[in-house]
């Protein structure tokens, strides 16, 4: 069968698009983030000054602590949840049909849907806390959205909530994989169930938590939409993220050179997940 | 230790399958059983709550939502809110409703799905059978590139549809969508193609069938499911942008989710709490219905894609 | 050592009476095999035996106690499954002890139990491996370990060869027949495989479609099968059939094919009535001084034997030849039944006559 040249042909825009749409586009603002760029590019190279005007901003230092701080409890809490929800729906419930719908129907709206009904949700005096009151709670208050402090924590609510549901989607699927002799031999053994699934089964589902936590992670560094929809990253600037940062300094405050300083910052946990990831998928590969 | 010439039992239905049931029944569980459904019913309340208030919201007049708690069901619904929503309210400068919105998204959607899924196809058929050198390599970037956040190649991407003058267009959001749905549309056919035996793709190059004819006549008409997974991924993704379209569709081609996001946090005045809750649910709308409908294969595309990536 | 009595044992699952009105008695020190095609139940009752599966009448008494509605876990039994189901993120250790930690023994007992077993399967090397750095073989004997430290009376095994090639399988095989001589414990075996079946058990029960076929010792199920799905199941190549009717005489015969059966083949002299007749390819031999005749159809070369196909008449029959003699197809020869090895059944119901 001769070589045909029509496949590399057939990947071309594949080749243009990693090229010139993400490879290209990271150097460039690689780039851009040693020059002096305002609202235009410039080609006035500044090595790393803008580096360290960003980390003596101190917008972009909250909103790097809030990242930490959301990020923290978006992962802990959506592993937990779904975990939690994919092992009770996993014994043998009836309607689990029904219950899967429920809890994944939230990853199917936008970000900024729920952001907005969140937003709602949370809102003092109008929201839950008024429902709450009524019943009888005469001095319950929930404003964390309108706290400087607690603004945050919102948002983590709000993305849980969306996001758990794929985690519990694809801790079942691993569940399901599991062999089901062994569950037999642990009933044998007279094992409890609960130690069962910490113990055997959970070490089991490694390369599952492990893509879990990928996926989790890079949400985490992404998160934009919700910020901008549910608090608008205030009160004030209190629920500040990166991206956030980022995206203003861009197009609301002209200043190109900056904002790249930033996105070359929020590149690096996402390479420094990437890079064990893909390490170990190789060695897997090669095994 | 007897023979049995008759065999002991009677005449007998057919035996269900050879298997005993895969997960034993435990007759220990019944108390823990009632703890599995409260927590089960407790998170289902969790999970609904929003989209009950939403509705609820949605069909009552402001000044039952001043009066009532915000769980309350509407003593006089109406969907005055929905259709204010929907051609009213004022998305930025035009005041004509959600339904640009709406058309927008639709314009923006089909293209933008049918599309990466096309080029998607191609790439995982290449990939998975075809294999030119350094093909993995690019592969790899390529899925790298998923990971990345948006910030890090937006400016540039701007840069460049500027200078080829489509910035701000159709086209432009179309072609980001496309550069940004790429990885996922390949890593699915790939994985997809790469469950289909070798074999018939030798056997079609034996016949002497070349690239585009084996691709057009075998492996596409063989790739319904997949695509259909794909469209699903795809319609919802870009549906439910936000950043994107922001940057990059231009004033009037805005989709529905900045519109909204427009409406319910840049009016001035009184916020018509109904009047944003339809609001919502109508940029929903279309996601929530593919899901609703498409059941198994939205979790199906879920992991597909998750179980490889 | 235990002995295990089944009685009247029904069990009903997804609405099918899959188990009706079993007895069974299963002595010490038994291998007890049950065999048969896949959905005939072995393995359903297998899985009642060890409690997995609820009986829904009957009893099951182990050891002479009352099990039918005892855990898994307290009746005594282990259990080797199709996968071996080795706890894959555990060492061999771990494996065989995770049980026993759960339930409170002490370590040293552990450590007595472990060390026990461990000796008496050759697993001493291997006790900090995990399960995906062993063989087949070594897995199989950490799966049996598991059953024996837990002191089990009656040892059960569900398919454990079915997932292996056919080399490792008959390895394996004689293992587990040498563990068995060594240990001495009551060992029920569920296959579909006849050959290990054959080899393996000191009794055969033949299931299908939830029905006990045959219980006996590997030779009476071979030579004296009570039905003709029996008769059919076991041996390789299969028992030959052949329609046909017996005279007033007591001579069969179908077409070209007459012979007269000898006494020991039936319980009682059969006459004047249409039956079947069974031959074994070992009890065909190919002489020429046969009173049969036919045509070679097809040989098929073994190595140790050949498997000449004869044609006569309208029946195809195998025959064994244990010779180097070469045939060819279409050849005519000349050959012999032996009559006191044959056997004959009902045509309707299959039964033995």
């Amino acid at each position: 069968m001769k070589r045909t040249l029509t496949p590399y042909a057939a990947l071309l825009p594949m080749f243009v698009t990693v090229l010139v749409g993400y490879i290209g586009s990271a150097v460039w603002t690689l780039g851009m983030s040693m020059t002096a760029s305002r609202t235009f590019p410039s080609s006035r190279f500044i090595g790393l000054a803008q580096y360290q005007r960003l980390f003596d901003n101190e917008r972009w230092m909250l909103s790097l602590h809030n990242l930490a701080v959301y990020g923290l409890l978006f992962v802990v809490a959506c592993l937990v949840i779904g975990f939690l929800l994919a092992v009770f729906i996993d014994q043998n419930v009836s309607g689990e049909g029904v219950l899967r719908t429920v809890f994944l129907y939230p990853y199917a709206m936008s970000f900024v849907a729920t952001g907005l009904v969140w937003q709602w949700l949370l809102q003092p005096g109008d929201g839950i806390d008024s429902a709450v009151r009524a019943l009888g709670w005469r001095d319950f208050r929930l404003d964390w959205i309108v706290d400087q402090d607690m603004a945050i924590y919102t948002v983590v609510i709000a993305t849980v909530w969306q996001a758990s549901g794929l985690v519990m989607a694809l801790m079942l699927a691993g569940l399901r994989g599991v062999d089901p002799e062994i569950w037999k031999a642990a009933r044998l053994d007279r094992i409890p169930a609960w130690r069962v699934y910490l113990q055997i089964v959970l070490p089991m589902l490694w390369p599952t938590v492990a893509t879990v936590l990928l996926l989790l992670a890079t949400a985490v560094v992404k998160l934009y939409d919700a910020v901008v929809a549910m608090t608008q990253g205030g009160p004030g600037t209190a629920s500040e993220v990166p991206a956030k940062f980022i995206m203003d300094h861009l197009f609301l405050r002209s200043n190109v050179g900056l904002a790249s300083a930033g996105a070359v910052v929020l590149l690096v946990p996402v390479l420094a997940l990437l890079a064990p990831y893909a390490y170990a998928r190789s060695r897997r590969a090669a095994a | 230790m007897s023979l049995h010439p008759q065999g002991v039992a009677q005449s007998l239905p057919a035996a269900a399958g050879e298997q005993a049931p895969a997960r034993p029944r435990s007759r220990r569980w019944r108390p823990a059983r009632i703890g599995i459904y409260a927590f089960l019913s407790t998170a289902a309340l969790f999970f609904l709550l929003p989209l009950y208030v939403m509705i609820v919201t949605s069909l009552k007049s402001m000044d039952e939502i001043r009066g009532s708690g915000i769980f309350a069901l509407p003593l006089a619904a109406t969907l005055e809110p929905w259709r204010q929503a929907w051609s009213t309210v004022c998305t930025g400068a035009a005041c004509e409703g959600l339904r640009t919105g709406f058309r927008n998204s639709v314009a923006i959607t089909v293209p933008s799905t049918l599309l990466p899924i096309l080029i998607g196809a191609v790439n995982g058929y290449a990939l998975s059978f075809w294999r030119p050198r350094f093909a993995n390599l690019l592969f790899g970037v390529l899925m790298a590139g998923a990971f990345v956040p948006v910030q890090v190649m937006i400016y540039p991407l701007v840069r460049v549809m500027a200078l080829a003058g489509v910035f701000g267009s159709l086209p432009a959001i179309v072609l980001v969508h496309l550069v940004f749905g790429m990885p996922m549309m390949t890593l699915l056919f790939r994985n997809y193609y790469c469950s289909v035996p070798q074999e018939l793709f030798q056997a079609a190059r034996v016949d002497g069938a070349g690239f585009w004819r084996i691709f057009i006549r075998i492996m596409l008409p063989m790739s319904l499911p997949i695509i259909v997974v794909a469209a699903i991924i795809q319609v919802t993704g870009v549906w439910n942008d936000y950043i994107l379209g922001l940057v990059f569709a231009g004033r009037e081609n805005l989709p529905m989710t900045v519109q909204l996001n427009n409406v319910i946090n840049t009016t001035t005045g009184t916020r018509l709490y109904n009047v944003n809750m339809a609001a919502t649910i109508l940029t929903a709308l279309v996601p929530l219905t593919l899901y609703f409908a498409s059941g198994r294969w939205f979790v199906r595309g879920i992991a597909a894609g998750a179980v490889k990536g | 050592m235990a002995n295990l009595n089944l009685r009247k044992l029904n069990i009903i699952l997804g609405g099918k009476n899959i188990i009706r009105d079993l007895d069974l008695q299963v002595e010490p020190g038994e291998f007890l095999v049950l065999l048969g095609p896949s959905g005939c139940g072995k393995s359903t009752l297998l899985h009642s035996i060890a409690g997995l599966v609820d009986a829904d009448s009957g009893a099951i008494e182990i050891g002479g106690r009352d099990m039918t509605g005892a855990d898994p876990s307290d009746r005594g039994i282990g259990m080797v499954f199709q996968s071996y189901a080795l706890y894959p993120t555990m060492s061999v250790e771990d494996n065989m002890s995770f049980g026993l930690r759960i339930a409170g023994t002490p370590k040293d007992e552990i450590r007595r139990r472990v060390t026990h077993a461990a000796e008496m399967l050759q697993l001493d090397a291997l006790l900090s491996r995990k399960p995906s750095q062993l063989s087949g073989g070594q897995r199989q004997r950490v799966a049996i370990g598991r059953a024996l430290v837990r002191q089990a009376q009656v040892f059960l095994f569900d398919e454990p060869l079915s997932n292996l090639d056919a080399k490792l399988r008959a390895e394996l095989r004689r293992e587990l027949k040498l563990l068995h001589q060594k240990l001495g414990s009551t060992m029920i075996y569920v296959t579909h495989d006849q050959v290990e079946a054959m080899t393996l058990a000191s009794r055969i029960v033949v299931m299908e479609k939830g029905q006990v076929q045959q219980i006996g010792t590997p030779l009476e199920v071979y030579e004296r099968p009570a039905n003709r799905f029996v008769a059919g199941f076991l041996g390789s190549p299969a028992m030959a059939f052949v329609d046909g009717e017996v005279d007033g005489a007591g001579r069969f015969s179908a077409g070209e094919l007459a012979l007269v059966p000898g006494a020991a083949c039936c319980a009682a002299q059969v006459t004047d009535r249409a039956v079947v007749l069974g031959v074994r390819p070992e009890h065909v031999a190919i002489r020429a001084d046969g009173a049969l005749s036919g045509t070679v159809s097809l040989v098929e070369p073994m190595g140790n034997h050949q498997v000449v196909w004869i044609r006569c008449g309208a029946h195809t029959l195998a025959s064994l030849v244990h010779d180097d003699g070469a045939w060819t197809p279409g050849q005519a020869v000349r050959f012999a039944v032996d009559a006191n090895r044959v056997s004959l059944f009902d045509p309707q119901h299959g039964n033995r006559l």
